[in-house]
C-alpha cells in the first residue's frame, strides 16, 4: 500500500485491448437471459438502483427466449423485426460502397447497432419524437420511410429533401418522428426532454425518445437532460447506446473504470435500466417498459444499450489504429440479426431458406430505391440542389441583408 | 409604465391571447424574477404556464428548443445576460440553424430575454453587453428596446415571431431613462412621454429604427441606454445631431441609417459593449459601404474599453456623455 505523502500519479484510464493484442471479455459480468427481474411500471427509482448494473437479457445462448422480459412478441412482428434489421444492414452496406467510388463525401454505419433502434421504433407509437444520433437509421427504416428520400439526403441531390444543407446521414423526417440530427454531439439529448416536457404541458399522451452515444454522456447536455428529466418528471425515454467506442475514445474515458452508464441516473433519482442492445426482445420490452411507464405519467427512464460498434466510427475512421482486428467477433454479446435469426428458426416460423430469400428481396429492395436516388444525381454527379435555396429558412422571411448577399451570389 | 411594468404586460398578454405562450427561467415563476419582470404571472397563468427552472442556462434553452418543434412559443429569461455563455451553443449550434438544416420541418419560436449592460455596480458578471455575439450569428434575431413602449410592442413582436430573438433588455433603463449622468438624481419613466403605455396588444416592428431627435449635423447611431446618454451629450454641446434608436440590431434598418447618414455627411456609432469586433465594427462597415462619398469625416466610434466591466470604476469604463461629447465636437471639427 502506498504510504502518505508518496508522489500522487494522475490515473489516465486505458481500455483493455490495443491492436495487436487478442480481445478477451470473459471479465465482462454478462448474467444469465432471463435472470434480471422486471418490476412494474410504476415502481420507484429507488428500488430498481440494482438494474443499473445488470444486463436485461431475453434471448439465451440457444436462441430461445426466457425470462421475466419475454413478452411472447407475436411473429408477424418478430419477423418484421428481422426484416427491418436486415434491411439496416444492407442499406449501410449498399451506402458505404457509394462513397466508395465517391457518389458521397461521407457515411456512418450502425453495425452490430441495429436492434437497439429497430425495436424500440417498434415498441414506441406514431406521434412519439425520437432526438436521435447519427446512428439510428434503423428508426426510420423501422418506421418505413421510403429509403429513397434518405439515400437522396445521403447524396445532397435534388431530391433530397434538406436541400443539401446537411452532412450526409443527418436526416430529418418530422413526420416520421424522427427530429433533425445536429451533428453536435449531446445537444438533442436535452431538447427531447423539452419536447416530452410540452407534451405534458398540454396534456398529451405523446412521449419523446433522446438518443446520446456513451462518449457524449460526457457532454454538459447530457446532465442538464438528466436535471430536466428529474426535476419536470416529462415522458421521456433517455437512452444511451454504449456502442463501446467513441472514435478512438473507449467508454472508460466517458464512465470512468467503475461506473455503468445506467447508473448515471441515480443521482438524479431516476428510474434507470442496462439491458443487452444485440437483443431485439430484450430492446422491444425494455423499450416498452419505459414507454409505458412515460405515458402513465411515471416519468422519464434513462436506459444503457449495451452493445458493440462493429463498423469504424465513419467513413473517415480506421479503427486498426486503435482497437484490436478480432475485438467485434469476441464481443460477448454477439450479432443482433444472427441471434434473432436463430431464435425464429428455434420458434419454428423461419429458416435458412427463408432468410436466404429474404436477403435477396431486401438486397433487392434496396438496390433499386438507392439507384432511384442515384438517378436524381450523387453529390459528385447531375445537378445540385438549387443555390437559391441556400439562403431560404436561414429565417422563415429574408431579411435585407441576405437578400442582398443572395444578388451578390448572382442567382 | 416603466419598462418591467411594459415588459410583463407584454408576456401576461401574450400569455393570455395563445395557450402555446410559457414563461420559464431562474427565479421567474413564484417569485417573479430578479428584476420582477414576471411578477404576478405564475398566479394569474398557473405554473404550467410559468414557471422556475434550475440553475443551468443552457437547459433553459435547450428543453425550449424540444418545446418549439413540438409547437409551443417558449419566452425564457436568462437572469443577467452575463450568464449565457452555458447556453452559447443551444442558441447559436441549435436555435439558429434548426430552420435551415431541417428545411423548415422544425424551428424553434423562441425569445430569450436578458438584462444587459451596466450602470448598477454588477462588476464584470453583471454588467455586460453581449449583443455582437448574437449579431454574429445568421438566423437570429437580435432586439434592443430603449424605453417601455418599444419594450412592450417588440416583446409581442419578438414573442409572435416564428425565428428564435435574442431580447436584450438594458438593465440600467428599467427604471428611467438614464443618460450617464449617475451624479444627478434619476428621472422615472412616468415623466417620460415613451412611459406611456397602451393596455392593449401592440406591435413595434422588428427590423426598423426610430429617429429620436432630427438634426442635420451628424447621425448618432445608437441603442438601449445609449440613446439616452446621446440625447444628453447633444443637449451639452448644441451640436445638431440627429439620433438614430435602431431598437433592432438584426435585420438592421439600413434604410433609415442610409438616409440619415447622406443628409448629415457625419456618422458617429456609441455602444457600451467593448469595441473590438463589436457591433459597432459592423456599423461602421455598411455605413462607410453605402455612404462613403457622402461622409466629410470619419466615422467616429465610441464605446466601452475592451476591459472587463470593471466594478469601483464602472464610470470610468461606461462611455457617458462627456465622451460622447467630446468626440461630437471632434467630428464636427475634421
Amino acid at each position: 500500500m502506498a504510504k502518505p505523502n508518496s508522489p500522487i500519479r494522475l490515473h489516465v484510464p486505458e481500455p483493455a485491448f490495443r491492436p495487436g493484442d487478442t480481445p478477451d471479455f470473459s471479465s465482462l459480468d454478462i448474467p444469465a437471459a432471463g435472470s434480471v427481474r422486471r418490476p412494474t411500471v410504476d415502481v420507484s427509482p429507488e428500488e430498481i438502483r440494482d438494474l443499473a448494473y445488470g444486463i436485461i437479457r431475453v434471448l439465451d445462448d440457444a436462441g430461445a427466449a426466457v425470462g421475466p422480459w419475454d413478452e411472447a412478441l407475436d411473429s408477424a412482428t418478430a419477423i418484421r423485426g428481422l426484416r427491418y434489421m436486415m434491411k439496416t444492414r444492407v442499406y449501410d452496406q449498399r451506402m458505404v460502397m457509394a462513397q466508395r467510388q465517391g457518389k458521397t463525401s461521407f457515411y456512418m454505419q450502425c453495425t452490430g447497432e441495429e436492434a437497439v433502434a429497430v425495436a424500440q421504433q417498434m415498441a414506441l407509437q406514431l406521434g412519439d419524437m425520437h432526438f436521435p444520433t447519427y446512428r439510428q437509421q434503423g428508426l426510420l427504416i423501422a418506421a418505413e420511410h421510403p429509403l429513397e428520400e434518405l439515400a437522396c439526403q445521403v447524396f445532397s441531390n435534388p431530391g433530397d429533401v434538406l436541400q443539401g444543407r446537411q452532412l450526409p446521414v443527418m436526416y430529418s423526417f418530422r413526420d416520421s418522428g424522427f427530429f433533425s440530427i445536429s451533428g453536435n454531439l449531446g445537444t438533442q439529448y436535452v431538447q427531447a426532454v423539452g419536447w416530452a416536457m410540452a407534451s405534458a404541458i398540454k396534456g398529451d399522451s405523446k412521449i419523446a425518445a433522446g438518443w446520446i452515444g456513451e462518449g457524449a454522456t460526457a457532454e454538459n447536455d447530457f446532465h442538464s437532460a438528466l436535471l430536466y428529466a428529474s426535476v419536470y418528471n416529462p415522458p421521456v425515454i433517455l437512452n444511451v447506446v454504449n456502442n463501446q467506442w467513441a472514435i478512438s475514445t473507449f467508454q472508460g474515458l466517458a464512465a470512468g473504470d467503475s461506473a455503468t452508464f445506467a447508473s448515471r441516473a441515480h443521482g438524479y433519482g431516476l428510474a434507470s435500466l442496462r439491458a443487452d442492445g444485440n437483443d431485439f426482445l430484450a430492446v422491444h420490452a425494455v423499450s416498452r417498459w419505459a414507454a409505458e411507464r412515460a405515458r402513465c405519467g411515471f416519468g422519464p427512464t434513462l436506459i444503457e444499450w449495451v452493445t458493440y460498434r462493429v463498423a469504424a466510427h465513419s467513413t473517415s475512421d480506421d479503427p486498426s489504429q486503435y482497437r484490436p482486428q478480432g475485438e467485434a467477433s469476441a464481443w460477448p454479446l454477439g450479432d443482433p440479426v444472427e441471434r434473432f435469426k436463430q431464435h425464429l428458426i428455434g420458434r419454428g416460423v423461419w429458416s435458412e431458406e427463408l432468410h436466404a430469400k429474404a436477403q435477396e428481396q431486401i438486397e433487392t429492395e434496396v438496390r433499386q430505391a438507392v439507384r432511384r436516388a442515384e438517378s436524381l444525381g450523387t453529390l459528385n454527379s447531375g445537378s445540385k440542389p438549387s443555390i437559391k435555396e441556400m439562403f431560404e429558412d436561414v429565417y422563415k422571411e429574408m431579411p435585407p441583408h441576405l437578400r442582398k448577399q443572395r444578388q451578390q451570389l448572382g442567382v | 409604465m416603466n419598462m418591467i411594468e411594459a415588459i410583463r404586460d407584454a408576456m401576461d398578454i401574450m400569455l393570455a391571447q395563445d395557450n402555446n405562450v410559457v414563461v420559464f427561467g431562474e427565479d421567474v415563476g413564484y417569485f417573479g424574477g430578479v428584476f420582477r419582470c414576471t411578477a404576478g404571472l405564475q398566479a394569474k397563468h398557473g405554473k404550467h404556464r410559468v414557471f422556475d427552472t434550475p440553475i443551468n442556462e443552457s437547459g433553459i434553452v435547450g428543453v425550449a428548443i424540444g418545446m418549439g418543434a413540438y409547437g409551443l412559443r417558449p419566452c425564457v429569461e436568462i437572469q443577467f445576460a452575463d450568464y449565457v455563455y452555458p447556453a452559447y451553443d443551444q442558441i447559436a449550434s441549435e436555435a439558429a440553424r434548426l430552420r435551415h438544416r431541417s428545411n423548415g420541418q422544425f424551428y424553434a419560436p423562441l425569445v430569450i430575454r436578458m438584462p444587459t449592460g451596466g450602470g448598477i455596480f454588477g462588476g464584470q458578471t453583471h454588467s455586460q453587453s453581449p449583443e455582437a455575439l448574437f449579431t454574429h450569428v445568421s438566423g437570429l434575431k437580435t432586439v434592443v428596446p430603449s424605453n417601455p413602449y418599444d419594450a412592450k410592442g417588440l416583446l409581442i413582436s419578438s414573442i409572435e415571431d416564428d425565428d428564435p430573438v435574442i431580447f436584450l433588455e438594458p438593465k440600467r433603463l428599467y427604471n428611467g431613462p438614464f443618460d450617464g449622468h449617475h451624479e444627478r438624481p434619476s428621472i422615472p419613466w412616468s415623466k417620460h412621454p415613451l412611459g406611456e403605455v397602451p393596455e392593449h396588444h401592440y406591435h413595434v416592428p422588428l427590423g426598423e429604427a426610430a429617429v429620436r431627435r432630427q438634426g442635420s449635423a451628424v447621425t448618432i447611431l445608437a441603442y438601449g441606454t445609449m440613446v439616452y446618454v446621446a440625447e444628453a451629450a447633444v443637449a451639452e454641446t448644441g451640436i445638431d445631431a440627429e439620433i438614430i434608436d435602431l431598437r433592432t440590431l438584426l435585420p438592421l434598418d439600413m434604410a433609415t441609417i442610409e438616409t440619415s447618414v447622406k443628409k448629415t455627411g457625419r456618422c458617429m456609432v456609441i455602444h457600451e459593449a467593448t469595441l473590438t469586433s463589436g457591433f459597432g465594427a459592423e456599423l461602421c462597415a455598411l455605413v462607410q459601404e453605402s455612404c462613403f462619398y457622402h461622409l466629410e469625416a470619419p466615422i467616429e466610434r465610441v464605446t466601452g474599453w475592451d476591459t472587463p466591466y470593471p466594478h469601483a470604476l464602472e464610470w470610468e469604463y461606461f462611455p457617458g456623455p462627456a465622451r460622447v461629447g467630446s468626440a461630437l465636437k471632434r467630428m464636427m471639427e475634421a
